[in-house]
């Protein structure tokens, strides 16, 4: 059964239930406490990214089951301006004021994989899903009997 | 926000006892820096182990918070980082130097003695 749990963002006090169910879900996958707190962390980041840029959106949280493996995959809307340049805010974060801009590399590698599509109208959605590391051992371990 | 601040001697310990949004731990900042001025504490101990994440934005703040107590005349030492979320600092690349980290408060209150004793603590 797929696990759905959706957080509305609109302020930096949203941010602390969008990681505790981040957290819970991947618990609920079974994920050790560490890649847990990978996944919390990188929610946390894109939250922020959300308040910072757009002021609102909402971030979607999913159990994916495929493949023989389990994941969670986070999905974070928003309506924002969008982000000028994308390869940079990708290496750099977005650099804003403060130098707060390290969100989005932040999560990127806190997470197994990382697609951003932003437009000026529409608003960005940042989707990224981190794989249970057993099933992904599983899958290395079968592969490597299968071509022997 | 959940923080206890308690003084020792001549050192501050605050506790953070729950998550903190963003705009609470640059309230903590404030109220750290204004305490530490207040009471001339030499040294101050902020004990993160309740925190289950420490985000990129978090742990600027806690190096900003040793760095603003450095200026008021305390040097300051963090207690307790969990081993995940040390996992997870690591991943943001941050250069969090002058942070200096302990395992625990023991620990912590020896690191502020000798080094207040030889004024050899510059980081925090």
């Amino acid at each position: 059964m797929a696990d759905e749990v959706r957080v509305e963002i609109r302020n930096d006090a949203d941010l602390v239930p969008a990681r505790a169910q981040g957290r819970a879900l991947a618990q609920r996958q079974g994920f050790s406490a560490t890649d847990a707190t990978l996944v919390a962390t990188a929610i946390s980041e894109i939250a922020r990214n959300i308040v910072m840029h757009a002021g609102r959106g909402e971030i979607v949280l999913r159990t994916v089951d495929e493949d023989g493996r389990c994941g969670v995959v986070v999905t974070a809307t928003d309506k924002g301006p969008g982000i000028r340049n994308l390869d940079a805010a990708l290496q750099h974060g977005q650099g804003s004021g403060g130098g707060l801009g390290l969100g989005l590399p932040g999560a990127r590698r806190l997470m197994d994989e990382f697609e951003v599509v932003s437009d000026a109208r529409a608003g960005t959605t940042v989707t990224m899903r981190k794989w249970r590391v057993r099933d992904e051992l599983e899958r290395l371990r079968r592969r490597r009997v299968r071509d022997g | 926000m959940d923080v206890s601040i308690l003084r020792q001697g001549d050192y501050l310990i605050a506790s953070i006892r729950s998550d903190l949004t963003d705009s609470e731990a640059r309230a903590l900042r404030a109220q750290l820096a204004d305490l530490v001025g207040r009471t001339r504490a030499r040294g101050l101990i902020v004990d993160v182990a309740a925190l289950d994440v420490i985000d990129s934005y978090l742990a600027r703040v806690l190096r900003s918070i040793a760095l603003t107590a450095r200026l008021r005349g305390a040097a300051t030492v963090i207690v307790g980082i969990r081993p995940e979320v040390a996992i997870a600092m690591v991943h943001f690349r941050l250069n969090l130097e002058p942070l200096v980290t302990v395992l625990d408060l023991d620990e912590a209150v020896t690191l502020l003695d000798t080094s207040v004793r030889e004024g050899a603590l510059d980081g925090g």
